[in-house]
């Protein structure tokens, strides 16, 4: 890794995150005084950030900048600057981060229109675009750490933003909780790094990892992907993110869906240097991959809730992110090109969902929805380009970006390939199922809807973000795969491409998966689109339907192994310390001072005790001396 | 300038204050308040001074004030800070005068009068600049032990409902560590006249000399003892929850954020470098007691159903953090320890200050009586969260650099200690969130509602229920559980009716948030102050003040 000092607009990179934490800053402590203009500014930060972080881009010219701010912890042999680094890797981030927070800032404006809190709502969005942007241009692991743990608060801030409505609370902290577990891992990974290398600067220990025992490595590999796994929510930590749902639906697009949980996959791209040394930590990352986007997969097609659909899906779509960085060098530039249209058209889909929400008086259950496509015309439009692009439909984003992952699979060449590839193919049928199911259920259909709700369209400043990003869904995975490869662009980070040999042909793979796409859509429309939708879930189910309601029992798993066994060993200990420790003590003082009221009314007694008991130490200390003289 | 007694006058203005206050006349309690924030304004003040005044790169103790005392044993009223102490002094510096503010409408129990309080205030606050500037181990013991008799009488005079079965919890605990330490003060000066001829209790002369082994053992022992009870480590740390939830709001701050810092400003000043072999073989001793600390304390934290226990049990476990960075004998851990220990004072400071604001509205100190709070109380809540969030580490506030030295710092050295305490900040999440979310989240309910007569206005009965600490914590007190969900599904009568901060509270508040959040983001001069005296402590203790040598030599940078 050969960084370079930074000059001209890139020495002023730091505004990328001054701007929007500025913002954040501005509107918690200006209070109601910046009520009228305060979402007005937000998105102007964000905004300004993003015109920075074009040209910053463009000015970049393939080099790896260093960004030198000021030095953070210094002591002992611990030195933690205060730097960023601007390569290509985090550009792309940036641009992602600022360009898709920009637009989710604009339809929050409209969406928040009639919160009485819509300031804070957009201070905390701001807070969230700031530690985003930190973590992915931090120049050293601990400054990823602060970003990583900022946008864990952020998030916590904004699933919580309905506070007053206990599932939102819970949620909100149960996602914290979670996260920092993940945490605990890159913390500790962190710590192992220094212990060996003697630093956490991304240059200092990317140039020296080959230095450091094979088992070593693989423990600092497998802590970070612990780490990712809490903020990404796969397995084993997937349990949070649906829950997280809860949060404003704006906030589900820009961080639970496009931002913040693809932090995890940019950790460990950005840590390629470290899995290329550990082949063990690197099959970690494939399999927790692929169960996660199975999991996800499946437990999305037995959902109600509009929401809860799209967040099992992002659960699915990072897993095939994970599966492809975990791939090693053939499968990062794809993962990371699935994360980027994925953020483009997961991002419109929750857009497109809020919009229905809007339109619904905040309804998300999907029996209740139907016949919408006539009502929502833009949103249908959009929603419907977010989908298409969604399942991989071809000449879409999707059907670039994920066949890409879905070869670079097979090109392992031996059976785990074939394994991991199929698993994913079966997975875009999935896909292709519970999006289909979601479409016939929202727009299609006789109406279903409860009394008193009138569709209607939302406005144009929610609906214009809708379109800019139904334009990228549609053309963003042509744009990086064909017009302006990623591969090339990255190729300072991660190497020049290989015109690598295909084992199957990407042709073949292109035309299997498109038609396991349409039988998917098919047997969407068999179950759903055929015949009417029941406004109440069927109660006679297949267990495996029955366990995908519930989300493969994730919840039941955790709550049984840790919640309850926690909260009985808090409740014993509390016991144990009353009663047990505590209680041998207050023996003790009984006899030693009497009844406390006696002591606190008179106060020679205590005075009296008091040089009684200098006296006593005296006695001990003579003691005391004259045994160690003595022996 | 450096000429200055900074030390001496930092006794003694606040010294002379209390005796000023105490003899205004009983009806002037404004004059006395004011007379109060002066004095401490004037601390402060002194405080920052003397940091200008210091050099961080120059002898080990500075601004040092010598007299001689009780020349028959050596005792000299010797005074002089190194960086460790100063950081201190500028911790109790900031603390004093936010506490007076904090306390300003208190009204204490009984016909006491806040005159009375002010005075003892003042006299503590004289007593913990000495105890961090005596640099003569008997001077130090005298203020350690002097410090006990105003905390006493804050306690046991204006506190809560028991406060007088806390107080003398408290003193007595305090007592037998000070005979112990007594005991290992007067067998320190017996060795050091048998190895210098002369008597003394200088700590830089009791530095130089070689100890026998067995011998340092048992004064280790001695003076470990008493400070693993001020800054309670398991099992010596029941004291604490009974003080810190029966003190006045104000006494619970400096008990809890300075007090209990002698002991462990302690073990690193007085226990490293005057026992150092003894440090070194008994260090496993002490790391177990730290990190089981840290697990213990935390989980029992979240069961607790008293607001004011949940954060002294948060403190136990933060007090294992210390000692861990202390006993892991690395310039960083131990740099972050100290660190730490300002860091501690100001976010459990501030988090026991906003505690006491949400108690001056609903009067109770039961997390169950609240809820929903940051709907009404917006200013109320956000400082509630930045002084929780500061209690659980969060990068981005002054405790995160902290917990990070201590954590990186002491991996190197003792990774099972490291690991077991870094599944600690797991823990620390929940009993903060828990707490906020029962009292701040949620529906309106609790003390504070009115209307449809359902409400308790605050006050004597939910007072009362306060009382019952021991039974009732443990029978209602676990997570998620027992009272708190079942108020939580009940049907929401009436409306909460809060107040959000006052100017005066934010006056308090603001700049706490204000340290917390720049001492998150920029820590280092307060680093550069205090490590060179960590690393003087290192070499004392006969590890490299240099830092980690990484284990990995070859290609590092």
């Amino acid at each position: 890794m050969d960084t370079v000092p930074a000059e001209g607009l890139i020495a002023a990179s730091w505004l990328l995150i001054a701007l929007p934490l500025a913002g954040a800053a501005v509107l918690l402590l200006g209070g109601r005084r910046t009520d009228r203009w305060g979402h007005l500014l937000g998105t102007a930060t964000v905004a300004a950030a993003f015109v920075l972080g074009l040209s910053c881009t463009l000015a970049l010219d393939g080099r790896q900048v260093d960004v030198d701010l000021f030095t953070f912890v210094a002591t002992g042999s611990l030195d933690v600057q205060a730097g960023l680094l601007f390569d290509p890797l985090s550009a792309v981030f940036v641009l992602l981060i600022t360009g898709v927070g920009a637009l989710i800032h604009v339809y929050s404006i409209g969406y928040m229109a009639h919160d009485p809190r819509r300031r804070r709502f957009f201070a905390y969005l701001n807070l969230f675009v700031a530690a985003m942007l930190l973590l992915v241009l931090g120049d050293n692991f601990v400054a990823l750490y602060v970003g990583w743990e900022g946008v864990g608060l952020a998030s916590y801030l904004l699933i919580a933003f309905w506070h007053e409505r206990p599932s939102a609370a819970t949620a909100a902290k149960k996602a914290f909780i979670m996260n920092r577990v993940g945490d605990v891992g890159l913390a500790l990974a962190i710590f192992l790094m220094f212990a060996q290398l003697g630093t956490v600067s991304y240059e200092g220990v990317f140039g020296s990892i080959e230095a450091v025992a094979g088992g070593t490595v693989t423990a600092i590999g497998l802590l970070l992907l612990l780490g990712a796994c809490g903020k990404s929510g796969q397995f084993p930590l997937q349990a949070w993110l649906p829950d997280a749902m809860e949060g404003p639906t704006p906030v589900s697009a820009l961080i639970h869906a496009a931002t913040m949980v693809t932090a995890g996959v940019y950790l460990i791209a950005r840590s390629a240097p470290i899995y290329d040394q550990t082949p063990t930590a690197r099959a970690v990352v494939l399999a927790v991959g692929a169960i996660t986007l199975m999991i996800g997969a499946i437990v999305g097609c037995a959902q109600d809730d509009i929401k809860k659909v799209l967040a099992y899906s992002t659960v699915s779509q990072i897993g095939y992110m994970f599966l492809a960085v975990g791939l090693g060098p053939a499968g990062y530039v794809a993962g990371l090109a699935h994360l980027l249209t994925h953020g483009f058209f997961k991002a419109g889909l929750f857009l497109g969902a809020g919009s229905v929400m809007h339109a619904m008086n905040d309804s998300v259950d999907m029996r209740r929805f139907g016949g919408l496509a006539s009502r929502m015309k833009t949103t249908f439009v959009t929603f419907g380009l977010g989908y298409l692009a969604l399942i991989g439909f071809p000449f879409l984003s999707g059907f670039y970006t994920k066949d890409a992952i879905i070869e670079a699979a097979f090109d392992r060449g031996d059976g785990w390939g074939y394994v991991l590839g199929g698993l994913a193919i079966l997975a875009a049928g999935l896909t292709a199922f519970y999006m289909t199911r979601l479409m016939l259920m929202t727009f299609f259909g006789r109406p279903r809807w409860e009394d008193g709700v009138h569709p209607h369209e939302s406005p144009t400043v929610m609906t214009a973000p809708m379109i800019v990003l139904s334009v990228g869904s549609v053309l963003a995975g042509f744009l990086l795969v064909v017009v302006f490869p990623l591969e090339e662009w990255l190729s300072p980070v991660f190497g020049e491409p290989e015109g690598a040999e295909h084992v199957v042909a990407p042709i073949l793979v292109s035309i299997l998966v498109t038609l396991v796409m349409l039988l998917g859509a098919a047997a969407a429309w068999l179950v759903v689109g055929r015949r009417e939708v029941p406004v109440v879930a069927p109660a006679r189910v297949s267990p495996v339907v029955r366990a995908a309601r519930r989300a493969l029992y994730a919840d039941t798993v955790n709550e049984s192994l840790f919640m309850r066994p926690g909260q009985w060993l808090t409740r014993a200990l509390v016991f144990v310390d009353n009663r047990g420790v505590d209680g041998a003590v207050n023996g003790l003082a009984a006899t030693l001072g009497g009844s406390s009221s006696r002591l606190g009314r008179t106060q020679t007694g205590f005075v009296r005790s008091y040089a009684l008991g200098m006296l006593g130490g005296a006695v001990i200390v003579a003691g005391a001396l004259l045994a160690v003289t003595a022996g | 300038m450096t000429d200055f007694p900074f030390l001496l006058a930092m006794i003694a203005v606040p010294a002379v204050g209390a005796a000023v206050v105490a003899a205004l006349p009983r009806g002037r309690e404004l004059l006395a308040k004011q007379v109060t924030l002066g004095i401490t304004l004037v601390v402060f003040l002194l405080a920052v001074l003397a940091t200008i005044a210091f050099d961080a790169g120059g002898d080990r103790f500075q601004l040092t004030t010598s007299v001689s005392w009780i020349p028959d044993f050596g005792v000299d009223f010797a005074l002089g800070v190194d960086g460790i102490a100063l950081v201190m002094l500028l911790l109790v510096g900031v603390l004093v005068p936010v506490v007076v503010v904090a306390s300003w409408r208190d009204t204490p129990p009984g016909n006491r009068s806040m005159t009375t309080f002010c005075a003892w205030l003042l006299l503590l606050e004289a007593m913990m600049v000495g105890v961090f500037a005596a640099t003569d181990v008997f001077l130090f013991y005298v203020f350690f032990e002097a410090m006990l008799v105003p905390m006493y009488f804050l306690i046991g005079s204006f506190g809560g409902p028991r406060r007088q079965y806390a107080a003398v919890k408290f003193f007595l605990y305090s007592l037998v560590g000070g005979l112990i330490m007594l005991a290992a003060v007067i067998g320190l000066y017996v060795v050091s006249s048998s190895e210098l001829g002369e008597g003394t209790f200088a700590f830089d002369a009791l530095r130089q000399i070689e100890i026998d082994p067995g011998v340092q053992k048992l004064l280790f022992l001695g003076f470990f003892i008493a400070f693993a009870i001020k800054a309670p480590l398991v099992p010596f740390h029941t004291w604490l929850p009974d003080s810190g939830a029966e003190a006045p709001i104000g006494g619970s701050v400096l008990l809890v954020g300075v007090l209990d810092k002698v002991g462990t400003f302690g073990f690193i000043r007085y226990c490293l470098p005057l026992f150092p072999d003894a440090s070194r073989d008994l260090a496993p001793l002490v790391l177990v007691l730290a990190v089981a600390g840290i697990l213990y304390a935390a989980l029992l934290a979240m069961g607790q159903s008293d607001m004011k226990r949940l954060v002294s049990y948060t403190s136990i476990a933060h007090f294992g953090f210390i000692a861990l960075g202390i006993f892991a004998f690395t310039t960083e851990a131990a740099t972050g320890a100290v660190l730490y220990m300002v860091n501690h004072g100001i976010a459990t400071g501030l988090l026991f200050l906003v505690v006491g604001m949400l108690i001056a509205r609903g009067g109770s100190r039961q997390i169950g009586d609240y809820g929903g709070m940051a709907t009404q109380a917006p200013l109320l809540a956000g400082v509630f969260l930045v002084a929780g969030l500061a209690s659980l580490a969060l990068p981005g506030t002054n405790s995160f650099v902290s917990e990070f030295l201590v954590l990186i710092g002491s991996f190197p050295t003792v990774p099972v200690y490291a690991i077991l305490a870094t599944v600690g900040i797991i823990l620390a999440a929940l009993y903060v969130l828990l707490m906020y979310q029962r009292t701040m989240h949620g529906p309106a309910r609790g003390v504070l509602l009115t209307d449809d007569g359902t409400a308790a206005p605050g006050g004597s009965t939910a007072t009362a229920g306060s009382t019952t600490t021991g039974g009732a914590t443990a029978s209602g007190g676990g997570p998620a559980t027992g009272g708190s969900t079942a108020t939580l599904t009940a049907p929401a009568p009436g409306r909460l009716r809060v107040r959000d901060l006052g100017r005066r509270e934010l006056a308090v508040a603001a700049p706490m948030v204000a340290l917390i959040i720049a001492l998150g983001f920029y820590p280092q001069p307060l680093i550069d102050l205090i490590e060179p005296a960590v690393a003087a402590t290192m070499e004392d203790v006969g590890a490299d003040p240099g830092g980690v040598e990484p284990a990995t030599t070859e290609g590092t940078d």
